[in-house]
């Protein structure tokens, strides 16, 4: 009995060491999206609350939690409340499979990358519950356009996790990365990280594919009738996706937590801060994309999913193959 | 040990639970999240006993996407909620023979594949010994799929094919007067196809129709 209170105590350790730095992370890349959107359009952003304004998401965050939680009469209030609960708790638990070093990772399962995409996959339903459970028309028509955009986008994002699976031939997390040693993805599978980019934007709603909460047509989308700490959690849960999709571009084709070049400056930096800056990297990337680039129509965010990304990737898995095939390259066969 | 199969009644009895709740709750989209859990506590069922490719595979393709799709309909078809409960409406109903009907025949199927298995433990051990130790089994079910099984794998795949195709053919339809982007001739418009630099006689004006 001792025995297993004390794996329970350490496993809690460990994923609150993992949680409380993700959570606060989260909270300080609001402010950094917020501050470099700013930028791009010759505005200051948030500065007041603390040094540059930091703790300004410290601030939001209390704002909201005082707030009062308003539940509509005619909502399914069951659903109404699990909805935001489902959408944060899926976007954390994904984190458990994600290696910042050879050797933090929380679980090693040797499924991990098809982990992530389930997890990731199951994230539409607190926008669906959301949407549904409100009552009302906005949040509606907002969920079903999520429905549809993040189950499109997942086919390609699937598609283009096997072009790199077949170049690693595990589907470790670990394994990924240190498959990389030599020679990082982005470089032979430069397109496929475009794709994956742009349908990270899509699965995480992110402008511009931001359509299930388009502020000019549908209010805010499925999270209009939220209020208070309920909405807080969507927003904590969506920016948790979005970091995660970053973590996973990073370890998936900028090689995790490998440095660029492994001598003195570079490899005295330790392993972990490596793959923090990959993706405060992509993230960057994220908000510019925000700031640049103006809205898609629904029908051209389905026909660049379907028409387009789908046919893509999956021509550059046959080339994939046959190139890995002919040169007789394809990956042992690891545990 | 004592965890494990605290952990296999845990997730067995949300599992039966949410099967009984997908056919007696009374709101169809309550259903659609029971079927949702059910899908769920079964790929974890899936995991507990070492078959994590086919636990995950479960979660990406029948929650992921299938039910995804299951909910977006009944959302849509908008079903208005049941008054009755289901044992209530026994006496009126007619589809109670149909139903009992199929139930006994997956009985009796199910009894037939479990009654193998345990009377005729060798043909099972045949089947699955193909699994080498040291090896995880997402190479194993990989080696089987594509070796042994190819032809049946690709035949399952054709007739997918062909039914997404039909579903497709079958709700097509062409609707008048529908505009289409076509993003090539949008992008391929020359500056000479639109714009028309005329000089315009005094007093007369231009006919813009010819």
């Amino acid at each position: 009995m001792i025995e297993y209170l004390n794996i329970i105590f350490l496993e809690t350790y460990k994923i609150l060491f993992l949680l409380v730095p993700v959570l606060t992370a989260v909270a300080m890349i609001v402010w950094l999206d917020r501050r470099v959107w700013a930028f791009v359009q010759k505005r200051r952003g948030p500065n007041v609350v603390g040094p540059f304004g930091l703790f300004q998401s410290l601030a939001d965050a209390l704002k909201y939690l005082f707030k009062e939680i308003i539940i509509p009469a005619s909502s399914n209030k069951i659903i109404f409340i699990l909805a935001p609960v489902v959408t944060m708790t899926l976007a954390l638990i994904a984190w458990a499979v994600i290696p910042f070093n050879e050797n933090f990772v929380i679980a090693d399962i040797n499924v991990g990358i098809l982990y992530i995409f389930a997890v990731s996959s199951l994230g539409v339903y607190g926008i669906i519950m959301g949407g549904w459970a409100s009552n009302s028309k906005y949040p509606f028509l907002g969920a079903i356009r999520s429905a549809a955009q993040m189950v499109s986008y997942e086919v390609s994002i699937g598609v283009i996790i096997i072009n790199v699976l077949l170049c690693v031939g595990s589907l470790n997390l670990t394994d990924i990365v240190l498959a990389q040693e030599n020679l990082w993805f982005v470089i032979p599978l430069f397109p496929m990280f475009v794709i994956f980019f742009i349908s990270a934007l899509a699965e995480t709603n992110r402008p511009p594919f931001d359509l299930p909460e388009a502020e000019a047509e549908l209010v805010a989308g499925y999270q209009t009738e939220y209020s208070g700490m309920m909405y807080a959690m969507f927003w904590l849960g969506e920016y948790a996706n979005i970091l995660l999709m970053c973590a996973l571009g990073s370890i998936l084709f900028l090689g995790g937590w490998l440095s660029p070049i492994d001598a003195f400056p570079f490899n005295f930096i330790p392993d972990s801060l490596w793959l923090i800056f990959k993706m405060l990297f992509l993230f960057i990337l994220f908000a510019l994309v925000k700031a640049i680039v103006p809205r898609y129509r629904y029908d051209q965010l389905m026909k660049l999913g379907w028409k387009i990304f789908l046919p893509l990737s999956l021509i550059w898995v046959v080339i994939t193959a046959s190139y890995l095939f002919y040169f007789d390259l394809l990956p042992e066969n690891k545990l | 040990m004592l965890a494990h199969s605290l952990f296999f009644y845990v997730f067995s009895f949300i599992a039966i639970f949410s099967a009984i709740m997908v056919t007696a709750s009374k709101n169809t989209v309550h259903s659609v999240f029971f079927l949702i859990l059910d899908f769920i506590s079964i790929s974890c069922l899936f995991i507990m006993i070492g078959a994590e490719f086919l636990g995950m595979i479960m979660l990406i393709v029948y929650v992921g996407a299938v039910a995804v799709l299951f909910l977006f309909v009944v959302m849509m078809l908008n079903v208005a909620q049941q008054k009755k409960q289901w044992f209530s409406s026994f006496g009126s109903s007619k589809h109670i023979p149909l139903g009992v009907l199929i139930s006994v025949i997956i009985f009796f199927e199910l009894i037939i594949v479990i009654g193998g298995w345990k009377y005729k433990p060798e043909v099972f051990s045949s089947i699955t010994e193909s699994q080498n130790i040291g090896e995880s089994n997402t190479h194993s079910i990989g080696n089987v799929l594509y070796t042994d099984y190819i032809h049946l794998f690709q035949l399952s795949g054709m007739i997918l094919l062909v039914a997404m195709i039909g579903a497709i053919v079958l709700t097509f339809r062409k609707r008048a007067g529908l505009k289409r982007q076509s993003y090539f001739s949008q992008i391929s418009r020359e500056r000479s196809d639109s714009i028309d630099l005329v000089d315009v006689p005094h007093n007369k004006g231009v006919d813009i129709d010819g």
